[in-house]
C-alpha cells in the first residue's frame, strides 16, 4: 500500500477490523472468496479436507477489514467473518509487511 | 493470468482462465476448525454440505436470503419457503423454514394454496429457470397476473441442471447443451420482461456476484407484497460452463464481474441475454398495485359490506372447542417482533 | 367435534348432487377450493365460489388442474381444509400432484365427476371409466381412499366422510362422483350443524425441539404440524425420512412408502363400506357403484321375478375394496354380476378376488348413458343358469 499523501488525520482513522473464520471441512474449494477479498487475506492451500477440496487459509489474518464479502459469496457456509475492536488505520498498515506482496489493494 | 494481482506459491490448475493464488504447504495437521457460521439458524446444518456442486451459485443465493432474513429479523416461524425440482428446487430443504419440495413446475401454485390456506404467511418461492418458466411458465404468468402474493426468486443457470443440462426456455441463442449439441437455436425467455409484462409489482435481475445487491432486493421484496420476482443469474460450473467450454463457476463470476452493467429502472424489454453478452442488472419494477388478497378484500367488501367473512389470517382450520392456541410454538410465535424499516429508493 | 355452523345450510333442499357436494364439502369444514371449470363438475364450485365469502372460505379458479391439485395441498398445509373438483381430463392432470399429496401426507379431497372418456370423450354424459384410474392413477406405490355416492343427499353425506377420511388417515382422498348423480336433482336434507361430526386436524402437541414430522413411534399416521406455527419441518414428494429429509435409498422407500400402504391396508375394515342384501342363500350377487346401483335395481327385480335368488352390493367406498368379503362369499355363489359404466373395470377386481371359486361376469356399458334394466337382468339369468 503506497500513499501519494498522508492525510491529516492519518492515524486517527478509525477502520473496522475483523477476523475471518474457516470451516474448512464443509469447503468445496470454489475460490470465490479468495479471490474476492477486497484485502487479500485469503488464499487457497495446499492441503486437502476430508472431501478432497483445497480450502482457504487466512494469510493476512491482521489485514480482515470485517467486509463480509467471503461470507457473503461462500456457496458452502463454509467461511465468515466477526469483527473485532476497531483498529487505526496507521496500525494495520504495519501488518505482516513481508508476507505477501500485493500490486493492488482493494 | 488474472491481473488482478501476483500468484502468491503456486498456481492452482483449477481454473484454466484464471489460476488461483496458492498458499505455500502447510505441511501435516489438521485444517483448523472454526465455531458455527453466523447465519446457522436459517439452514438445516444437519444437511450441511448440500447436493450442490463446486462454484454452483445456488449456495449464494441461498445464502443472500438468509441473511436478508436475518438482516431484517422477521419472525421466521412465519415464513415458508416452496421449491420445485431440479437443482434449485432442492433449496426448500436446506433453509430452516417450513420447506416444502413440491413436484416439478408446481411451486407457485403450492405456494398459492399455502398463502391462501394462511394469509398470514410470508411465501417464497425459490426454484429453476427450467421449473418457473418451463413446465411451471403458466402458473408464473398467472401468478404475476393475480398479483399474488408470492416472493419468487428463480435462479437462472441457463440450462436444466439436474437432468444433466438439457435446453432450457432461458438458454440462450447458440448456446451448448445436452439436448442442442449444435447450439440452441430457440429465442430464450427475457424473464424481466416477461414477469413485468405480467403485472409483477416488483422485477429485479442480479447475478451472484452482487451479493449485497442481491440480499438488498431480497430484503425488499420481503418487506413488501404482491408478485415480487427476482431472477438470480448463477453459474451451473458443471453442466453449463462445461458444455460451453466457458471455464469453472468461477470463471462464470469473472465473466458476470467484467460483463454486467447495472441500470435500475431500466425498461425490463431491453435485458435480454445474449450468450455470453452483456447481462443487464438492477432493480426493474417497484410499482404497488394492490394484490391477489387486497384486490379479493376490496371487492367482497364492497359488494357483500358485513357480510363478507375474510379468510382468518391464521388459516381456515376448524380448531375443536376450547383448543385454540394449543400447540406450544403457536405460543411461543405470539410474540412477533417488528421488521425493520426498508426504504424503496 | 361438531362442524362449524358457518357452513351448514340447515334444511330441506332440492339440489343436484353437485350442489349437494359443494354443501357437503362445507359443511364438513372445508375452506379452500382451488378449480379449473369442466362439465359435469363445474356446478360444484359455483356454488362454492357463491357461498364461501360469508364463511371465510377462499375459492380460487386456477389456472389449470396441475396447479388446482398443487394450490390445495399447498393449502392442507396450514390446516385448512380443502378441496378441487374436476372431471377426467382434469383428473388425468392431477395425477402426479395426487401422488404428491400421497407422498406428503396431506389431508384433502379431489371430486371427480365422471363422464365418458378417453380424452375429452363425452363431456356432458356420464360414464364411470375412472375407477381404475382413481386406484392407480398416479405412478408409484401408493394407497388412497376413493368414495362413490350414488344420490345427491349421499354426495352431501359422503363427502363429508371423505373429509374425515382424509384426516383420519392423511390420505388424499377421491370423491368418484358420475355425471347422472352431479346432475339429478332430489331432495337433500342438511342437518343442524350440531349433527355433523368431524374429524379435527391431528396436530401434534410435541415442542417444535422434538417434533419430526414423519416419525410415527411404531403408529401408521404421523402427527401433523401446520406450516406458520414455528415447527420449520420439511417436507417432500422424494422419498423421506422420519425427518421428512430424502433419503435416495432402497431401505429408506420401503420404510417409508410401505408405511404409505400399510396405513390403508391395515385399517381397511375400518374405512371399507358397502351396502349388502339378501345375500344369504343367493347364487347370484350384483355388484355395482353409484348411478348403476339404482338402474341395476330394476333389472334385479325383473330377474327376481324368474326365481333367481340376487344378493345385492353396493360399494359405497371404492377403493379399499372389500377384498376378503368377496372372496369369502365367491365360495357360496354362482357368480357375481358386475354392470358398470366402462368396458368392465371393478369386474377385474371382483375377479381377482373370486380367484376362480364363482364366475365375475361384466355388464359393461361404455359412456353416454346407464345401462338398459333388461340387459342387467338378461346377464343375472344368463349367469344363473
Ligand atoms: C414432471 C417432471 N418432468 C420432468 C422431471 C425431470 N426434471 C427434474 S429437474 C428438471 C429440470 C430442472 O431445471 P431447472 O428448473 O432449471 O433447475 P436447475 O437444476 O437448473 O437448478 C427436470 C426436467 C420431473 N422431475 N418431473
Ligand atoms: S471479511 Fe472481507 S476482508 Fe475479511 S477475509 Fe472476508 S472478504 Fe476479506
Ligand atoms: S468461498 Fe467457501 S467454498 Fe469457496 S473456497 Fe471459499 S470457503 Fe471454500
Ligand atoms: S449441475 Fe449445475 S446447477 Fe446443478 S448443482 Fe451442479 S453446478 Fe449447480
Ligand atoms: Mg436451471
Amino acid at each position: 500500500m503506497k500513499y501519494w499523501r498522508k492525510p491529516l488525520d492519518y492515524e486517527q482513522i478509525e477502520i473496522p477490523h475483523g477476523e475471518v473464520h474457516i470451516i474448512a471441512e464443509r469447503c468445496k474449494g470454489c475460490v470465490f472468496c479468495v479471490e474476492y477479498c477486497p484485502k487479500h487475506v485469503l488464499v487457497m492451500s495446499e492441503d486437502f479436507n476430508a472431501k478432497g477440496y483445497h480450502y482457504p487459509q487466512a494469510l493476512k489474518q491482521g489485514e480482515c477489514v470485517n467486509c463480509n464479502l467471503c461470507e457473503m459469496i461462500c456457496p458452502e457456509f463454509a467461511i465468515f467473518s466477526s469483527s473485532l475492536p476497531n483498529g487505526k488505520l496507521g496500525q494495520v498498515a504495519e501488518v505482516n509487511p513481508d508476507e505477501v506482496t500485493l500490486t493492488k489493494g482493494g | 493470468m488474472n491481473p488482478k494481482r501476483e500468484v502468491i506459491g503456486q498456481t492452482s490448475i483449477r481454473s484454466k482462465v484464471h489460476p488461483v493464488p496458492f498458499a505455500p504447504p502447510r505441511g501435516e495437521g489438521p485444517p483448523p476448525v472454526a465455531d458455527e457460521h453466523p447465519l446457522a439458524a436459517y439452514l438445516r446444518m444437519d444437511r450441511i454440505p448440500h447436493i450442490w456442486c463446486p462454484t454452483c451459485g445456488i449456495g449464494i443465493a441461498v445464502k443472500c436470503l438468509a441473511e436478508a432474513l436475518d438482516v431484517l429479523q422477521l419472525d421466521t416461524n412465519k415464513v415458508a419457503v416452496v421449491s420445485g425440482i431440479g437443482c434449485t428446487g432442492r433449496v426448500a430443504g436446506y433453509m430452516k423454514l417450513d420447506g416444502f419440495h413440491s413436484t416439478h413446475g408446481r411451486a407457485i401454485p403450492f405456494a398459492t394454496g399455502l398463502k391462501l390456506g394462511r394469509p398470514e404467511l410470508k411465501v417464497v418461492v425459490f426454484s429453476g429457470d427450467g421449473d418457473l418458466s418451463g413446465i411451471g411458465g403458466n402458473h408464473f404468468i398467472h401468478a404475476a397476473r393475480r398479483n399474488m402474493d408470492l416472493m419468487v426468486v428463480l435462479v437462472n443457470n441457463f440450462i436444466y441442471g439436474m437432468t444433466g443440462g438439457q435446453n432450457a426456455p432461458t438458454t440462450p441463442v447458440t448456446a451448448k447443451t445436452s439436448t442442442m449439441p449444435f447450439g440452441n437455436f430457440e429465442h430464450p425467455f427475457n424473464l424481466p420482461a416477461l414477469a413485468a409484462g405480467c403485472g409483477a409489482d416488483y422485477v429485479a435481475r442480479w447475478t451472484t456476484l452482487h451479493v449485497r445487491r442481491l440480499t438488498r432486493s431480497f430484503k425488499e421484496a420481503l418487506n413488501r407484497r404482491g408478485f415480487r420476482f427476482i431472477e438470480v443469474i448463477a453459474p451451473c460450473s458443471t453442466l453449463y460452463a462445461r458444455l460451453n467450454k466457458l471455464g469453472t463457476g468461477y470463471d462464470l463470476m469473472e465473466f458476470y464481474h467484467n460483463n454486467t452493467e447495472i441500470k435500475n429502472g431500466a425498461d425490463p424489454q431491453t435485458v435480454d441475454i445474449g450468450f455470453q453478452g452483456k447481462i443487464i442488472c438492477g432493480r426493474f419494477v417497484d410499482s404497488e398495485r394492490p394484490t391477489y388478497l387486497d384486490m379479493m378484500k376490496q371487492h367482497y367488501t364492497k359488494v357483500l359490506g358485513d357480510k363478507f367473512v375474510p379468510m382468518p389470517e391464521e388459516g381456515g382450520l376448524i380448531w375443536p372447542p376450547g383448543e385454540k392456541p394449543t400447540t406450544p410454538a403457536a405460543k411461543a410465535t405470539a410474540e412477533v417482533r417488528e421488521p425493520e424499516e426498508v426504504t424503496h429508493g | 367435534m361438531k362442524t362449524d355452523p358457518a357452513g351448514v345450510l340447515t334444511g330441506a333442499h332440492y339440489l343436484d348432487g353437485d350442489y349437494a357436494c359443494g354443501e357437503g364439502a362445507m359443511a364438513a369444514g372445508c375452506r379452500f377450493v382451488a378449480g379449473y371449470p369442466i362439465t359435469p363438475s363445474t356446478e360444484v364450485v359455483e356454488r362454492i365460489s357463491r357461498r364461501f365469502p360469508f364463511m371465510g372460505g377462499t375459492f380460487i379458479q386456477m389456472e389449470d388442474e396441475l396447479a388446482s391439485m398443487a394450490a390445495i395441498v399447498g393449502a392442507s398445509w396450514t390446516g385448512t381444509k380443502s378441496m378441487t373438483v374436476t372431471s377426467g381430463p382434469g383428473f388425468s392432470l392431477m395425477m402426479e400432484n395426487i401422488g404428491l399429496a400421497a407422498m406428503m401426507e396431506a389431508p384433502c379431497v379431489v371430486v371427480n365427476v365422471q363422464r365418458g372418456g378417453p380424452s375429452t370423450g363425452l363431456p356432458t354424459m356420464v360414464g364411470q371409466q375412472d375407477v381404475m384410474q382413481a386406484r392407480w392413477g398416479s405412478h408409484g406405490d401408493y394407497r388412497i381412499i376413493a368414495l362413490c355416492p350414488q344420490s345427491p343427499q349421499e354426495s352431501f353425506d359422503l363427502v363429508i366422510d371423505a373429509f374425515n377420511l382424509a384426516e383420519l388417515y392423511r390420505v388424499p382422498v377421491l370423491f368418484m362422483m358420475d355425471e347422472c348423480v352431479g346432475h339429478m336433482t332430489e331432495k337433500v336434507i342438511i342437518p343442524e350443524a350440531d349433527q355433523i361430526e368431524i374429524v379435527p386436524r391431528r396436530l401434534t402437541k410435541k415442542d417444535p425441539a422434538d417434533y419430526l414430522p414423519y416419525q410415527t413411534n411404531g403408529e401408521l399416521i404421523p402427527e401433523f404440524a401446520r406450516a406458520g406455527d414455528g415447527y420449520k419441518f420439511h417436507t417432500t414428494g422424494l422419498t423421506h425420512d422420519e425427518r421428512g429429509y430424502p433419503v435416495m435409498s432402497a431401505a429408506c422407500q420401503k420404510q417409508n412408502v410401505q408405511r404409505l400402504i400399510d396405513k390403508i391396508k391395515l385399517n381397511e375394515e375400518q374405512i371399507i363400506r358397502f351396502e349388502a342384501e339378501a345375500i344369504e342363500g343367493a347364487d347370484i350377487v350384483v355388484l355395482s357403484y353409484g348411478i348403476t346401483a339404482r338402474v341395476a335395481r330394476m333389472g334385479i327385480e325383473l330377474a327376481r321375478k324368474q326365481g333367481i335368488k340376487i344378493g345385492v352390493i353396493r360399494l359405497i367406498v371404492l377403493w379399499p375394496f372389500p377384498e376378503n368379503y368377496i372372496r369369502q362369499l365367491a365360495g357360496n355363489i354362482k357368480a357375481f354380476v358386475v354392470p358398470e359404466i366402462n368396458a368392465g373395470q371393478m369386474v377385474l377386481e371382483v375377479e381377482r378376488c373370486a380367484a376362480g371359486q364363482c364366475r365375475a361376469v361384466s355388464v359393461p356399458h361404455l359412456g353416454g348413458g346407464v345401462h338398459n334394466p333388461e340387459d342387467i337382468a338378461q346377464a343375472i339369468v344368463e349367469a344363473a343358469q
